[in-house]
């Protein structure tokens, strides 16, 4: 059973519709890359499954749960939303992180708080904070960061401010990661080092959704390709039938755009 | 005369404090709130809020000061404040209350729609709860962004109580101004301004503290 399942989802906002009927799942442990033009509804797609956008239409479900449906009105609690959020691990184009942390609190504030909830949050209180900072540097030394870990954002550079927010997407273990342009606010020469990470995700088989405008790494990195247009899925299957054998003649036109 | 004088500066400093901190402790919860009306979705509390701040912004302190301390007499035929000095006193800390609660409103607006967007996002996607966004994520950033306009309002309130002056409080200026009057000097008043000096100087090190404690993130 796919790990996610997206079904007819659409979203306007006022008169603009940004997303038209769009319908697709992912396996789990698959990385699923989503190209398109600038204003193609890629992003807004992602948000809509990070709960930053709530959809007109469609659902939305992870594990067989169906998190989101249109047509369901009845108004969710707070503590229910933060909840279906945790499903999803988010990585944005310009990094958002918290300036006032360093590194390492970047990464493990979200679960301190999180912990808080826990039934055996006062007895095991040490222990759990323990637990939370030993995962978190952990995840930095992965992002080979584990010198930078009590660094302030602003004292480091583009790429490693975007590892630190990987590291803090993963902290929270989500299910599926989505990635939102995640090189896109970086130098050409800081970009290698993010992919890379990606990439050793991707060899880690970490389900993964990734927006982006690096058609190599793309076909490199990702099981499954969608071609986004207008806010419409034009076609999707796997690198070697999106970015090889485009069989739609705006897949070519876009594939072949200098 | 040197300690007769600075007998009674002592007196009207303690006047003069009296109104700054008064005005501080109302003006600035009563200018956050301010602030969040202004941001409203609320149309019409919107637009309400938008023309009082014109209104109060846009005519002079002194002017409302009189306004608020003899319109009730004038009006209700009876002077609600009472004629002795603390009377005199609780009038102006409700018109620099009102007056600084819009400038600070107009800051602190500022300071919470200049923590970029993203930021609130990042705690939402990470299952924070609004308080914890708010508590842990956005204020700090506000914080550091409306203490240098803030320090500015301040010290511009701490010469603005000698408007007090105006319905015969006994203040800092009117006690370095009686002098003038009744014994023809001229130095308490140079003297007078050695206490707004001081007065300011031991603000701007604590803003400048301030500042240096929140410059460790951008």
């Amino acid at each position: 059973m796919a790990i996610l399942e997206v079904n007819n989802i659409e979203k306007h906002f006022e008169s603009t519709q940004v997303i038209k009927d769009v319908s697709f799942s992912l396996e789990k442990g698959n990385a699923l890359a989503i190209i398109g033009r600038s204003g193609s509804g890629k992003t807004t797609l992602l948000r809509c499954l990070n709960f930053l956008e709530t959809p007109n239409k469609g659902t939305i479900s992870v594990n067989g749960e169906i998190l989101f449906d249109a047509e369901n009105k009845v108004k969710i609690t707070d503590q229910e939303l933060r909840k279906k959020r945790l499903h999803f691990g988010m990585v944005f184009q310009s990094f958002n992180l918290f300036p006032q942390y360093t590194a390492l609190e970047n990464v493990t504030l979200a679960g301190k708080l999180l912990a808080k909830e826990r039934p055996d949050y006062k007895q095991n209180k040490k222990k759990i904070i323990e637990e939370i900072d030993q995962n978190g540097i952990e995840l930095l030394d992965q992002m080979g960061l584990s010198e930078r870990a009590g660094h302030y954002p602003h004292q480091l550079s583009g790429g490693q401010q975007q590892r630190v927010a990987i590291a803090r997407a993963l902290a929270l273990k989500p299910d599926i990661l989505c990635f939102d342009e995640p090189t896109s606010a970086l130098d050409p020469e800081l970009t290698g080092e993010v992919l890379k990470v990606i990439r050793s995700l991707a060899e880690k088989k970490t389900t993964m959704i990734i927006v982006t405008h690096e058609m190599d790494f793309a076909r490199d990195v990702a099981d499954q390709i969608i071609f986004m247009d207008e806010g419409y899925i034009v076609e999707q299957g796997t690198p070697a039938q999106v970015i090889d054998n485009p069989t739609q003649e705006r897949t070519r036109q876009f594939l072949s755009r200098p | 005369m040197f300690w007769t004088v600075t007998g009674a500066l002592a007196n009207g400093l303690a006047t003069t404090f009296e109104i700054f901190i008064l005005t501080l402790v109302f003006a600035l919860p009563l200018g956050l709130l301010l602030a969040f009306g202004t941001m409203s979705k609320c149309k019409p509390l919107k637009v309400l809020l938008q023309v009082f701040i014109w209104i109060i912004r846009g005519t002079p302190l002194m002017l409302q000061l009189i306004i608020i301390f003899y319109g009730p007499g004038l009006w209700l035929g009876k002077n609600i404040w009472g004629g002795n000095e603390a009377g005199r006193i609780t009038a102006t800390v409700v018109a620099f209350a009102i007056n600084y609660a819009c400038y600070f409103s107009v800051i602190f607006k500022g300071g919470i729609e200049g923590v970029p967007v993203g930021q609130r996002e990042a705690g939402e996607v990470l299952g924070m709860t609004k308080s914890q966004i708010f508590f842990k994520v956005t204020l700090l950033q506000m914080v550091k962004r409306v203490v240098p306009p803030m320090s500015n309002e301040i010290i511009t309130l701490v010469k603005d109580t000698s408007l007090a002056r105006i319905i015969a409080a006994y203040e800092l200026t009117f006690a370095g101004a009686s002098f003038m009057k009744s014994a023809g000097l001229i130095w308490p008043l140079f003297y007078t301004g050695v206490f707004y000096l001081l007065f300011i100087g031991i603000l701007t090190l604590l803003f400048g503290y301030i500042e240096k404690k929140l410059d460790y993130f951008r």
